[in-house]
């Protein structure tokens, strides 16, 4: 969405954030600073350990990581002031590297009012049984999943590739306006892969942001990211196009690493 | 031991104004009686501290010490079916047997069922008319000489469920025996009781609830004896549901013949200390038995469940998952143990006790145990104990839940592995609605981040 002179529209701006695994002094992100426009779609790549997932979980909330100085603003609004669950119904959503397995809850029913919380707060009535049930269903079978699987709890002996696709079905259904990606790519094959990049694409929109974080140029290859940003020890050292991504491919993040240093 | 002895003087003195006040009984259940007697004078309560594994997690002191006095007068309130039907499924289609402080309660039980060789009844009136069952059946099973608890119930042996069924009798209505304390002033004692016996073929549905309407400590003091012969097939459900103050001791022996099946699902929450003591024998090859329990423990409650099964034959069957709930300062038991005998070669032998602790001052002793002396079986087992998952939280908040409704639906998917299993609907439901009311608010709210 651009504004009315074609401005861009920041939806997400992160400025100077420091965070901390709480309760600790091992500090992960050392001032970090991105900003990124509704319907723009920017890859955060990196070594191992450079920050990556700490940031798109700073994002989301998780009670694990504590912002110790600088702003994290969504939309206008001040991200560290609000609960993980005020995040999401604001638009925010995640999809895990490591999504749960969580045995005896029912994917249909947690589905449901997870679906029903984003809409309340939304202002919007809870959607009727037959609506969800068929947008499920329709995005279940668009993601490649098997519709027997929802018989059981969520993601309980799920593979790797079936808790991904899960992740992107509730991506679907959820219909965020910031959608963070962790580590998607990891652990599919390549048709599990093509599905989620399929899906990512079919979503890519003015009204939306979306981050992908991964640690390979792989996923890149078939969705085609607006911004790249190579993330080294808590900070983004390089940004630049889509082109980034192949770059990093043939030169490694050691290129990165001393490009960066020689600043 | 002079000591130990005095504090049992009530249960000596009411036994004498109990042989008086059934004067004129039957000789044989006399006798049965005084062999009770004879044996809890020999054992009183397994109170020792020392010495005394198969009680080492369970203190019994806080039941010797007081006094609980055989209710022989009528309840002090009138009860009637609304105030049952406030605590339990009561459902018109089922035989409901109802035991109001151990004594039958004819006006709010279904009409008893004798017909086609089925008996669904009073036990205390069927002493005569099955006397030949009764005595066949009836404390053979149950180890009345070795434990204090099942010597004192046999003592007082007087009604009680008989439910017979014979061979292929497969379409009878479920059975709802329910067990009520009521409101007295002074703390008394009951002796439920329960003899099954189900005939070659048969299949049935049996519930056993117990309930209060009274906040105040009572004793109930159960044996209940199933005896499955060879293909039977029991759906046994068990609901305890006991005041906060209560305390529940019970013994439930299960003999199982060929081929028969054993299904059972008890949900416990309440009474101050209750232990539930279920023994299952696999007497003949092929038994099976798949017993799966809840229990939900706060405050300073304490609950036990002591299991034991014997694999005495070839290609026996036993499975057992008990998932316990804990918040307060209270504790949970898993105790007793699975031994697999040398003939019972092929056996199949699983057993699983998990634990959510809801607070950090909950407890949980845990120890499933396993002797195999057949060198062919497959057997395995397991037992954890931990916190509603931060992450599992995380995951769910992050979809939009927040965090009273996250963590409801991690708890109550905990729970469902056991609820689920239940086939009988009506039991079911009430135990699904049931079981959420009975989780403390605070476990809703800062268990978690």
């Amino acid at each position: 969405m651009t504004s009315k002179n074609g401005a861009k529209q920041p939806i997400l701006e992160v400025r100077n954030l420091h965070a901390s695994v709480a309760g600790t002094e091992t500090e992960i992100l050392k001032g970090l600073d991105l900003t990124v426009n509704l319907g723009e779609v920017h890859a955060i790549m990196g070594p191992n350990g450079s920050g990556k997932s700490t940031l798109v979980s700073v994002i989301a909330g998780r009670p694990e990581f504590e912002v110790t100085s600088g702003e994290i603003s969504y939309m206008g609004k001040d991200l560290t002031a609000m609960l993980p669950e005020e995040r999401a119904r604001e638009g925010i959503f995640l999809a895990f590297q490591y999504p749960m397995e969580l045995p005896g809850v029912r994917p249909w029913q947690f589905l449901k009012a997870a679906v029903d919380a984003v809409r309340k707060h939304q202002g919007l009535p809870e959607l009727s049984i037959r609506d969800f049930d068929q947008t499920y269903k329709a995005i279940v079978k668009e993601m490649g999943l098997d519709p027997e699987l929802l018989k059981r709890s969520l993601n309980e002996g799920f593979s790797g590739g079936e808790k991904k696709r899960n992740e992107m079905v509730q991506l679907a259904l959820l219909n965020p306006r910031l959608a963070l990606l962790d580590e998607t790519d990891s652990g599919l094959d390549i048709d599990a892969l093509k599905t989620v990049a399929e899906g990512v694409n079919k979503r890519r929109s003015p009204e939306r942001a979306i981050l992908l974080v991964t640690h390979y140029q792989r996923l890149l290859n078939y969705i085609t990211p607006d911004h790249v940003h190579v993330l080294v020890d808590g900070r983004i050292a390089m940004s630049g196009g889509a082109d980034l991504a192949h770059q990093l491919e043939a030169k490694g993040y050691d290129w990165v690493k001393e490009t960066a240093g020689s600043r | 031991m002079t000591q130990a002895r005095t504090k049992y003087d009530q249960y000596r003195s009411d036994f004498q104004t109990f042989q008086k006040s059934i004067a004129n009984g039957h000789t044989w259940a006399n006798d049965v009686r005084a062999t009770g007697l004879a044996a809890f004078d020999a054992l009183g309560f397994p109170t020792a501290t020392r010495g005394n594994e198969e009680w080492r997690f369970t203190a019994v002191g806080p039941i010797a010490n007081k006094l609980f006095a055989y209710p022989f007068d009528a309840p002090e309130e009138r009860i009637d079916k609304a105030q049952l039907k406030a605590l339990l499924p009561l459902d018109d289609t089922w035989t409901t047997l109802v035991f109001v402080d151990g004594r039958f309660d004819a006006k709010l039980s279904s009409k008893p069922h004798r017909a086609d060789g089925v008996t669904v009844a009073n036990l205390g009136s069927s002493l005569d008319s099955d006397r030949d069952v009764i005595q066949k059946h009836l404390g053979h099973y149950v180890e009345a000489d070795k434990n204090g608890f099942t010597a004192v119930n046999t003592a007082f042996l007087r009604d009680g469920a008989l439910i017979m069924l014979p061979a292929d009798a497969t379409d009878l209505a479920p059975v709802h025996l329910v067990f009520v304390a009521s409101r007295r002033s002074q703390p008394f004692v009951s002796y439920p009781r329960i003899l099954l016996v189900a005939g070659r073929n048969s299949k049935a549905s049996v519930v056993e609830s117990y309930v209060a309407l009274t906040d105040d400590a009572y004793f109930t003091d159960g044996i209940a004896e199933f005896v499955l012969q060879d293909g039977a097939h029991i759906s046994h459900y068990r609901l305890m549901r006991e005041s906060d103050q209560a305390f529940h001791i019970s013994t439930t022996q299960v003999h199982q013949g060929k081929d028969s099946v054993f299904d059972s699902v008890s949900f416990a929450r309440g009474a101050s200390i209750a232990r539930n003591q279920l023994h299952v024998a696999l007497d003949a090859p092929g038994a099976s038995c798949n017993l799966k329990g809840l229990y939900l423990t706060d405050g300073s409650q304490h609950i036990d469940n002591n299991i034991n099964i014997d694999h005495f034959k070839p290609h026996t069957n036993s499975d057992i998952v008990f998932k316990g709930i804990l918040a307060g300062k209270s504790r949970a038991v898993f105790s007793g143990g699975v031994i697999v005998h040398k003939d019972a070669q092929k056996a199949f032998a699983v057993q699983s006790d998990k634990n959510l602790l809801l607070s950090e001052g909950a407890r949980v002793n845990t120890k499933p145990s396993l002797i195999i002396y057949a060198d062919d079986v497959q057997c395995k087992h397991g037992a954890t104990a931990g916190a509603v998952a931060d992450e599992a939280v995380f995951y769910m908040r992050s979809r939009g839940l927040d965090l009273q409704t996250a963590t409801r639906y991690l708890i109550q998917g905990f729970a469902r592995e056991v609820i689920d299993t239940i086939k009988l609907d009506g039991f079911r439901d009430y135990l699904d609605t049931y079981f959420m009311e009975s989780l403390p608010a605070y476990a809703f709210k800062g268990v978690s981040r």
